[in-house]
């Protein structure tokens, strides 16, 4: 669910349109050919930083103007990579499917073209999380499994979280862990992506 | 505790009740036989024996306190097995004659059941090992042993039962017969002297037998066997045991083979012996143990087998992007992990201990704070030292460890090219990149080969080459069969492909780099040493110092095989001294970015940019190479065909023979073409006009781009000198241009060809010159056939102006070299 996230950074023109229901990805997108690395077109662009906005809200800015060189974002198969623009150089020489993997991967555009954040891109996120969620130690391990956090194993919490919003998990010796969207209901923090996933799903990293 | 009647286990000592109550049977049943020390000394060895005769002839007493405390290491080496045997050997070797009585005597000073199980001990070593049915048994043969010394060997053999006892017995009726027949001493026929003769009247066989140690009945009467006979046992039930001890045994006389041979064995069937034995006992094949025994020294062979039957420490490389090493420590000891920092070596590393959770799954770990490696992989990236922003290429780079260590310590600045051939390994470096926060790196799927076609250029290139596998056969012990001759060539073959792609692709003009490091898990010299020595010649590379302090020098010869003198710099490193996989490491340092080509003269490839050095070198290149008459008289005849070469020719066939000549350094080739210029001018204004003739070639040869019309009228010149009716008057007018060069050719034979040469030089028009000496260098330097002729006289005076000429061409006017 979608319908709402941080900072009107990327005001979606259709207002609180719920992304589930949006139309489909542009036509030109899908006709270029994957392997090639290419920049986003505008629409995956949109989708993008409307996800990462929902974290870590207005710093997204910062997360492209890093101090060591502008970073861009580039889509190759089916995902976006984050990248500073001196490798994208070496990588201009390199193509066809052969790129593996650039920088860091941020999204995986599924098959429905819905946008999966990846949990490799937590090592950004995280420094410019808004809303972060603190779990005790017995919750952790239930969380690197791919559970849900339940209210009891929350510790503290950013304030003003509002229901659904994007949080980053933490433990409790702040070491980011993943993250989710929070919920009012018994289940405190819906898991979204946790670092488990490194060794759980190693074969859908690439 | 059960009851446990091996006397390889050693008991609890101490105070009390219970510390002696178990003693095992033999010891408790050795009380109630006949006086202590001979039961014991029949039932272990002759050995004792003698202790009990020293014994009761009360020699020397106050030596046992020395000699006890070296028994007692004994029992704790058992376990160990061959180590221990070995060690043991030249340590009873150098003990006392009265080693063995003084412990014969402190049996009964000393608690009773230690004496007994040390010597037990001991013995059980010389025996392989006695098993409980072997105890009992020797009780029976002690009755026997004690008086009868000669039936020693057969009551012996009952002590190893079963298995060994027909052998046995044929063994010492043999070892009875050979000692009868007095050939040279093995221990056990020492042991059969003395047993024969009088306790005591051989105190140095003594020292043999009781240096000698152990062993125990064969492995000499082993050798005596037939050998069908002993392959059949061994290949019907392999008795570990037996094999083992037959290996120590076989060391220990190898070790002192002088001394200890028997008579009509040669040392090549001790180690064919050896080597099958211990293809057995390790479950190698056959083809690995005979290169490992190349490879290593006897104890050092064991050693490493042994080393290969245990896993390497656990270590870890803390990810310096995420966190601090005492940092890390502090929580993976919060979590229980045991750990300790790797080794003043390594500022990342942690060795772990044990650990009660899971050293691949802490959230730390997830949280990609550390890395599990190998000690011996993170040398490699050490070694390559790469600097920030600089451009690296990884060439092997799955799984991805040192990938991320090099990203580490350019702390995620420049950029990395991470490759590797195997879609599937690539996932986890994908993986493992994500993981430690490595943002710099480009992962990409091409074979290594493909480099520099794909991309070049970088300043440093790190190669990890695939490789057999066998300095990590501790993890993974299918490498100890599965490799055959055919497989290390193949992989050899590959690591030099990709060697020399590794090297084209670093810049040999990068400001901070121009390094590639090679490093392989393997420890066969044809996958390392050979591999880099073949670079060497192939590449304009040099080894530079890895930087590494420890670890051994790679080898500079082996076998009929001669390496490159610089290979002691490079590395290698084995899990028997330095407790990490086996490992090797080659620093290079790219000189320049041309590529020298085979001396066969094909076309070069070199770029434009290297042309100008080969042309330099071609000019100097000192290669005063006597040169016959009939020589110089063919590339006179050939003259006639000699044609005005491209400025393009004379520099290739030049570069062609320098490279010929040289395998190094640019620099060194001109300082060396240089002086040997000079002395080839100064040969010829010294010399006499036939000397100067015969140098003449030997000079032209240097001079590689000179006009053809020169070389031309060299030639004619030189044909003169020589006196050859070539019909040299008509070629002058043919070959010389408008050089005033030509019209001296005459006087140049008449005079002192320096003279004429000078002004010669100085008339001389570039492009004359060049394809004059282009045509006689090739006529010099190819056996392809000589397409000009040769001007000797002149060419001996080329080097200082051909120099001239050469910085004509480039349009100096002052002389390049000399």
């Amino acid at each position: 669910m979608e319908g709402r996230w941080g900072g009107g950074l990327w005001g979606c023109p259709r207002g609180g349109t719920d992304f589930r229901f949006r139309p489909p990805r542009p036509a030109d997108s899908s006709l270029q050919p994957s392997g090639n690395v290419r920049p986003l077109t505008e629409e995956e662009s949109r989708v993008t930083f409307g996800k990462m906005a929902k974290y870590v809200g207005e710093n997204l800015q910062r997360l492209v103007d890093r101090p060591d060189g502008t970073s861009c974002f580039r889509l190759h198969n089916d995902r976006v990579y984050y990248v500073s623009e001196k490798i994208l150089k070496l990588a201009a020489s390199i193509s066809g499917d052969k790129p593996v993997s650039l920088g860091t991967c941020f999204r995986k555009f599924t098959k429905s073209h819905r946008f999966r954040l990846h949990i490799t891109a937590l090592d950004y996120l995280a420094p410019y999380a808004k809303y972060r969620v603190w779990i005790k130690p017995g919750a952790e391990q239930s969380f690197l499994y791919g559970n849900h956090v339940l209210k009891s194993g929350l510790g503290p919490i950013t304030e003003n979280t509002c229901q659904y919003q994007g949080v980053v998990v933490y433990s409790m010796a702040d070491v980011p862990l993943g993250c989710g969207k929070v919920d009012p209901m018994v289940i405190v923090v819906f898991h979204q992506a946790d670092i488990g996933e490194y060794v759980r799903h190693e074969e859908t990293l690439t | 505790m059960g009851r446990k009647l091996d006397p390889t286990k050693k008991e609890k000592r101490g105070p009390g009740r219970k510390a002696r109550k178990q003693k095992g049977a033999e010891t408790e049943l050795a009380r109630f036989l006949p006086a202590a020390g001979d039961e014991n000394s029949k039932r272990l060895s002759s050995r004792a024996r003698k202790r009990a005769a020293k014994r009761r002839l009360g020699s020397a007493e106050s030596l046992a306190m020395h000699k006890f405390p070296g028994a007692k290491p004994l029992p704790g080496k058992l376990p160990k097995g061959i180590s221990g045997g070995a060690v043991q050997t030249p340590g009873k070797k150098g003990a006392q004659p009265l080693h063995h009585g003084t412990q014969g005597k402190k049996r009964p000073a000393l608690t009773h059941s230690s004496e007994e199980e040390e010597v037990e001990e001991e013995d059980s070593e010389e025996d392989g090992v006695l098993n409980q049915g072997d105890l009992w048994g020797s009780e029976d043969s002690d009755a026997d042993m004690i008086d009868d010394y000669g039936a020693d060997s057969d009551s012996e053999g009952e002590d190893e039962d079963g298995e060994l006892l027909p052998i046995e017995r044929a063994a010492q009726k043999q070892k009875v017969q050979e000692a009868v027949a007095g050939g040279q001493w093995s221990e056990e026929e020492t042991e059969e002297e003395e047993e024969k003769g009088s306790l005591q009247s051989c105190p140095q066989k003594d020292d043999e037998t009781e240096g000698g140690l152990q062993i125990n009945v064969d492995e000499e009467e082993s050798f005596v066997l037939p050998l069908p006979g002993e392959m059949e046992q061994d290949a019907q039930a392999p008795d570990l045991q037996r094999i083992h001890k037959r290996i120590q045994d076989i060391v220990g006389v190898l070790r002192d083979f002088g001394t200890q041979r028997e008579e009509g064995r040669s040392r090549s069937e001790y180690l064919h012996r050896l080597q099958k034995d211990l293809a057995t006992y390790y479950s190698y094949g056959d083809f690995l143990l005979g290169k490992l025994m190349d490879l290593f020294p006897l104890s050092e062979l064991l050693e490493f087998l042994e080393a290969n039957e245990v896993p390497r420490p656990i270590t870890l490389r803390t990810n310096t992007l995420k966190t601090r090493r005492r940092d890390l420590a502090q929580a993976l000891i919060n979590r229980g992990v045991n750990l300790d920092p790797l080794g003043k070596w390594s500022k990342t590393g942690l060795v772990v201990y044990d650990s009660s959770v899971p050293i691949g799954a802490t959230p730390e770990y997830l949280a990609g704070y550390y890395m599990l490696q190998g000690a011996s992989s993170m040398l490699p990236v050490m070694a390559l030292a790469p600097q920030e922003h600089e451009r690296i290429l990884d060439m092997c780079c799955a799984p991805g460890g040192k990938t991320s260590y090099i990203a580490q310590l350019m702390k995620n600045t420049g950029v990395i090219l991470a490759n590797d051939a195997n879609a599937e390994r690539l996932k986890s470096v994908v993986g493992n990149l994500h993981r430690l926060g490595v943002t710099n790196t480009i992962i990409s799927h091409y074979d290594g080969r493909q480099f520099p076609k794909v991309v070049g250029g970088f300043d440093r290139v790190l190669l990890d080459a695939p490789c057999s596998g066998t300095g990590v056969i501790s993890k993974d012990p299918a490498v100890k069969t599965n490799k055959d001759e055919k497989d290390i060539l193949r992989c050899a073959h590959l690591q030099k492909e990709l060697l020399l792609s590794a090297i084209d692709s670093v810049n040999a003009t990068s400001k901070t780099g121009g390094y590639l490091v090679y490093c392989t898990c393997s420890i066969m010299v044809e996958e390392n040493e050979w591999v880099v020595d073949y670079a060497l010649k192939k590449r304009n590379v040099r080894l530079v110092p890895t930087g590494l302090d420890f670890g051994q020098e790679g080898f500079t010869r082996f076998r009929e095989r001669r390496f490159h003198p610089t290979l002691r710099s490079t590395r290698r490193f084995y899990p028997h001294t330095h407790n990490m996989d086996g490992f090797f490491i080659a620093k290079f340092k790219k000189f320049s970015n041309s590529i020298p080509q085979s001396q066969t003269g094909n076309s070069a490839a070199s770029t434009p940019t290297s042309l100008d050095l080969p042309e330099v070198k071609g000019q100097v290149t000192p290669k005063p190479e006597g040169s016959s008459q009939p020589a110089k008289k063919a590339r006179v005849a050939m003259k006639a065909k000699q044609q005005l070469q491209k400025r393009q020719h004379p520099k290739k066939a030049s570069f062609q023979k320098q490279n010929g000549i040289s395998k190094g350094t640019d620099s060194g080739l001109s300082t060396v073409s240089c002086d040997t210029k000079s002395q080839a001018s100064s040969k010829l204004q010294d010399s006499s006009q036939p000397a100067q003739e015969i140098r003449g070639p030997k000079v032209t040869k240097k001079l590689k781009q000179q006009s053809a019309t020169l070389l031309s009228s060299k030639k004619v010149a030189f044909r003169k000198l020589n006196g050859p009716p070539k019909g040299m008057d008509t070629e002058v007018p043919v070959l010389s241009l408008s050089k005033t060069q030509d019209t001296l050719k005459p006087e140049d034979c008449d005079q002192s060809l320096r003279s004429t040469r000078g002004t010669k030089k100085v008339k001389q028009q570039l492009p004359a010159q060049l394809s004059k000496r282009a045509a006689f260098r090739k006529q010099n330097g190819t056996p392809e056939g000589p397409e000009t002729p040769v001007m000797s006289p002149l060419d001996s005076s080329q080097p200082p102006p051909a120099k001239r000429r050469k910085s004509q061409s480039r349009g100096s006017s002052h002389p390049v070299l000399s």
